[in-house]
């Protein structure tokens, strides 16, 4: 390892996190003012033209804020558990790839972190480590409110990892490969969405959950939990469960875009390698707003439901979405002629509408 | 290679800490903690033996999966402090005589048969690459793999059972 490779590691670490940190920052007020729109308000405005320095604002408001540590909390975990929730959400889009690589300075740079030959794998074993934080931040405030909070959005969250990680087996069949930047660079022509409709979706609801986000934000259930894990926690933890939860939904969207809708690709990025963190970000942002349109509309589900939902209807349906894109790969491979692969959409379609009319009741009626 | 030596050497330290920690702390939690620290510092040995696949295995599955349930076993039961632990005299001899039977055999090995081991990365092979993995598991141990399967799917219906037993009835 030269020093140059090592710069620029080092620099491409650095750039990633204030990205995300710029990102998160803005991605707040970017919620507000959409969430403003879309209850007739409109939103931040006073801080700097249009509001632009809300989050500046926020930000000191925050550090300025007393930290109160409960009498009776666990202190090393109560402090410690912010940080375990911030990492993770920092360091799982490592090896996501912005965009191709670039000629500069006389080197080929990739505008990726690090390319792991077993990235997919890398990015479960992030989200199943991201669990942590909440759980112990519920634990050591000694509070019955956090303690429940923080089991019940681990609870919720485990559950949806399953469903979450037999979504990725879809590109990974397709691709045969668990690198990202070789799944990316197979939806050269097509995005996986089109292969993998359901898989993309079962992947962008257990997201949801798995970020804590409405209409799953279950440790934000104010009327039965005050706020959940966080109950206890003001200022600056407070804040990074915050930032936590943003950079998460940043995380979450940028893979879903890898995974399913074509990284970086789009027109003349082979021409033009700039252009490829371009339609990254926008793409990306489709997500963001998505996932606010979602909170905007959806009302909060009950708890019992939520598992139930998790458990029987998108467990089963991620079940045979693996089953189903096995075998039209292998059917593909078997007679040497990708239309083939045409019979997935089809096939889990299908499955789809026989899942949600056999599932059709038991939801909604609450009975587990 | 003496880069490697150190970083095994620092390494090593914390497993060995992380597991002592676990043994002697008084609080549960604290204890799981510890195991979840060890179980991650065990994954970067696999990474440096150059095996990627097998360390993120391990902490998708032990340090994530197992033990978040150990956790939440530990919270919801109020079992953080250690109570008055039921303990057999024969207890401590046993593992301390079946430990010293470990390290011995192990000293004795690594003193005898230094020259003999195969160098790291001709005896890791290609377990980085998960394609070979993979295939090793649907040829060579394929038996071995079934095996599994079948444990775990009793396993799977063992639970269910169990967790709604008394509904059956």
């Amino acid at each position: 390892m030269d020093w140059a490779s090592l710069a620029e590691w080092t620099l491409k670490s650095f750039a990633l996190i204030f990205a995300l940190l710029g990102g998160f920052a803005y991605l707040t007020l970017f919620e507000r003012k959409l969430i403003a729109r879309f209850q007739v308000r409109i939103g931040p405005n006073r801080a700097g033209p249009f509001g632009l320095l809300q989050p500046v604002a926020d930000g000191i408001k925050l550090i300025f804020k007393e930290e109160l540590i409960p009498a009776q909390a666990d202190k090393i975990i109560f402090i410690l558990a912010p940080i375990i929730t911030v990492v993770p959400a920092l360091v799982i889009m490592a090896v996501v790839p912005f965009g191709p690589p670039i000629q500069l300075f006389g080197r080929t740079i990739s505008l990726q972190i690090i390319d792991l030959n077993v990235g997919v794998l890398y990015i479960m074993a992030i989200a199943s480590v991201s669990v942590y934080g909440i759980v112990l931040a519920g634990w050591s405030s000694n509070n019955k409110y956090a303690t429940l909070g923080g089991i019940r959005s681990s609870a919720q969250m485990i559950s949806y990892e399953l469903a979450l990680g037999l979504a990725f087996t879809g590109p990974v069949l397709l691709t045969s490969s668990l690198s990202l930047a070789e799944i990316v660079e197979a939806q050269r022509h097509i995005w996986f969405v089109l292969y993998q409709p359901v898989g993309a979706f079962i992947f962008w609801i257990s997201t949801l959950a798995e970020v804590n986000r409405a209409p799953f934000d279950m440790p934000e259930a104010e009327q039965e939990l005050t706020a959940g894990y966080h109950t206890e926690y003001s200022g600056m933890k407070f804040a990074l469960f915050f930032m936590a939860e943003y950079i998460k939904m940043i995380a979450v969207s940028a893979i879903a875009v890898t995974l399913f809708f074509g990284g970086y690709r789009g027109p003349f990025v082979d021409q033009v390698p700039l252009l490829g963190p371009i339609y990254f970000l926008l793409k990306v942002v489709g997500f963001l707003f998505l996932m606010v349109w979602v909170r905007a509309t959806l009302p909060r589900i009950r708890y019992d439901r939520l598992m139930a939902f998790g458990w029987k209807v998108l467990f089963s349906l991620a079940l045979g979405n693996a089953m189903l894109t096995a075998l039209g790969v292998l059917l593909a491979d078997m007679f040497q002629n990708s239309l083939w692969l045409w019979s997935i959409p089809v096939t889990t379609i299908a499955f789809f509408l026989l899942v949600a009319y056999l599932m059709r009741g038991s939801i909604a009626g609450g009975n587990r | 290679m003496s880069v490697d030596y150190v970083l095994f050497g620092g390494l090593a330290l914390v497993t060995i800490l992380s597991a002592l920690g676990m043994l002697f702390s008084r609080n549960a939690v604290y204890s799981a903690l510890y195991l979840i620290f060890n179980f991650s510092t065990i994954a970067v040995l696999y990474l440096m033996l150059s095996a990627p696949f097998i360390a993120l295995a391990q902490i998708t599955v032990y340090a994530g999966a197992i033990m978040v349930l150990f956790l939440f076993v530990i919270m919801l039961l109020g079992a953080e402090q250690r109570g008055q632990a039921v303990r057999t005299w024969w207890m401590q001899p046993l593992a301390l005589g079946l430990a010293g039977i470990l390290i011995f055999e192990a000293i004795y090995l690594i003193f005898t048969h230094r020259t003999s081991f195969p160098p790291l990365r001709q005896a890791v092979g290609d377990l980085g690459n998960p394609l070979q993995i993979g295939e090793q598991l649907f040829s060579n141990y394929l038996l071995a793999f079934e095996a599994v399967a079948l444990l775990l799917l009793v396993a799977v219906i063992g639970a269910i059972f169990l967790s709604r037993g008394r509904k059956l009835r």
